[in-house]
């Protein structure tokens, strides 16, 4: 059941929960228990929106940045990615495997901000080796929705 | 000069979806309710693997019976999924859809003035594909009271000396009704005891929302009198693909074979290329839609509850059959003012035979979003309805 909910959920947080209820053959009351556990567990950690801000008049630029770095004794990667991730500019972290150890996304306006932020204050973290900035050109698909696609009923009206 | 039809052809009717697809069509606005294939694109994994196919020049005809790896796969397919053995080279024929099978089976097996029973109300093709076959199609009428299934006693009453097969197309299309294994057992005694065939239309056999889904092939005694179809369009939203197969006792598969050589050649390439695809590693897709539309059918069943339509639950394929009886309009006029008045296609039960008189098929292949818009006004139409019935 949990997993259901949160099939839907993922996809559509707006989602009414009486009608999320129907379509699991389950009651409201039950549905919404679940939720607030859930997220009383921190399973939903939060509810975002996913914005084509192109279309907007807004400046916006992302970067994803890899960054290498030395791990420290007895933390490894947690108290240099935690540097990180508390610059509110930054908007995820992520520990990958491979030739890189920590990519940072990372949204500024213009990009002399971004460069700012990684040669100001990423570079001279004293633990970090070396970084390299690689700027988003366009966004074909985000988290699963492919951006400003409208798929089209193309069937014919009434078949057999 | 003379004319240049046969007395055969001209008999047949023209299918009574056709009106209300004309109609449709030249309307604006229309939401329908109205269609028989799936709404999901097929996997992109499938597509990429015919377009793969184009672009290794993979343009040829396969053999009469079709690639041998997808014979193969269906093989394997149809054990797991419905307990049946079939050889994949002897007793496997792929055919360009479902259709192509019911065609083709009612060609190689019927003679001049052979019966050939066929449960109403049903898919549109069964009744003149066994006319054409100079077969005499005999109908039985499924009552809403057993949930649209056949029963002992209905396939009784119409056997004769004449009977040569029976076609069960479970799960149904238009009313959504299945065939638990019990029912089929009863089925399947009067079927050996009369020494009939058995056509078994198992399309949706994938779309089963309550239990698993039952082949009557698998069942004592009669794997060597039942054919089995089935194919890609429903279970993997493959319906313009055009493929299908049909499974049976090799005497009767290598016979139909042979028609199939000589109208069709073989079933499209790019498509079974693409189907082989489907079957190794489309499973879960399979689930996945399922899933999805038993979603639906749940959410359409409470907004007829809601909206006070009634209609038995049903547990397979994507639809649904409500009853309309008690607003004192026939299907056909139902059906007709809702498309005028809101601008709903629905189809109305007549097509699929005239014991659905009193009812509608409605498809649940649609979006939740779409059916909301459809309910809503199709909820408004009836309220509309009553109010009138009451003045």
């Amino acid at each position: 059941m949990r997993e259901q909910i949160l099939t839907f959920l993922e996809k559509n947080s707006k989602i009414d929960l009486g009608e999320l209820a129907i379509l699991l053959g389950s009651s409201e009351a039950v549905i919404a228990n679940e939720v607030a556990q859930m997220e009383k567990e921190q399973v939903i950690c939060g509810y975002h929106t996913l914005i084509d801000w192109e279309k907007t008049s807004s400046e916006k630029i992302t970067a994803l940045i890899e960054v290498r770095v030395t791990p420290q004794r007895g933390q490894g990667f947690d108290s240099i990615a935690e540097r990180i991730y508390n610059y509110p500019e930054v908007q995820s972290v992520y520990l990958i495997s491979g030739a890189y150890d920590l990519l940072v996304i990372l949204q500024g306006k213009t990009l002399r901000e971004v460069s700012s932020f990684v040669s100001d204050k990423l570079s001279t973290l004293d633990t970090v080796l070396s970084t390299a900035t690689h700027f988003i050109l366009k966004k074909y698909k985000d988290y699963g929705t492919i951006m400003g696609k409208k798929s089209k009923d193309e069937r014919m009206l009434v078949t057999p | 000069m003379r004319n240049p039809l046969s007395k055969k052809v001209m008999s047949i009717e023209p299918s009574g979806i056709r009106k209300f697809f004309d109609i449709a069509n030249e309307m604006e606005d229309v939401v329908s309710l109205g269609v028989g294939e799936p709404d999901f694109d097929t996997p992109w994994h499938v597509r990429d693997e015919g377009i793969y196919s184009l672009e290794k020049g993979r343009t040829f005809y396969t053999s009469n019976s079709g690639l041998k790896e997808l014979r193969i796969e269906i093989s394997k397919y149809l054990k797991r999924r419905c307990n049946l053995d079939y050889d994949p080279i002897k007793e496997t024929l792929v055919t360009v859809g479902g259709s192509e099978g019911i065609d083709i089976a009612l060609r190689a097996m019927l003679d001049p003035g052979d019966e050939v029973l066929i449960p109403q109300p049903c898919y549109v093709s069964y009744l003149p594909c066994v006319v054409l076959a100079d077969g005499v199609p005999v109908t039985i009428e499924l009552k809403e009271e057993n949930e649209f299934r056949l029963t002992k006693e209905e396939l009784l009453e119409k056997i004769t000396d004449k009977t040569k097969m029976l076609i069960l197309p479970f799960p149904n299309n238009p009313t959504g009704a299945v065939m638990r294994r019990e029912d089929l057992e009863a089925i399947a005694e009067v079927v050996i005891e009369h020494d009939l065939y058995v056509l078994s239309d198992e399309i949706y056999s994938e779309l089963t929302y309550e239990g698993d889904h039952v082949s009557i092939a698998s069942l004592p005694g009669m794997w060597e009198r039942t054919l089995t179809i089935n194919g890609f369009s429903k279970s993997y939203a493959m319906t313009g693909w055009r493929l299908g197969y049909i499974c049976g006792p090799r005497e009767i598969v290598s016979q139909m074979t042979k028609i199939h050589q000589f109208a069709i050649m073989c079933a499209p390439t790019t498509s079974q290329y693409a189907a082989v695809e489907a079957m190794r590693n489309g499973d879960e897709d399979v689930r996945m839609m399922r899933e999805a539309y038993n979603q639906r059918r749940r959410y359409l069943m409470h907004a007829f509850k809601e909206m006070g339509l009634k209609c038995f639950e049903p547990f397979g394929a994507f639809y649904v059959f409500p009853s309309i009886k008690e607003f004192g309009l026939s299907s056909d006029e139902f059906a007709m003012r809702l498309l005028e008045e809101e601008h709903v296609a629905v189809v109305p039960g007549t097509a699929f035979g005239e014991c659905g008189e009193g009812f509608l098929r409605i498809s649940y292949a649609y979006s939740i979003d779409d059916l909301k818009v459809a309910l809503e006004r199709m909820g408004r139409f009836i309220k509309r309805l009553k109010a009138q019935q009451e003045k």
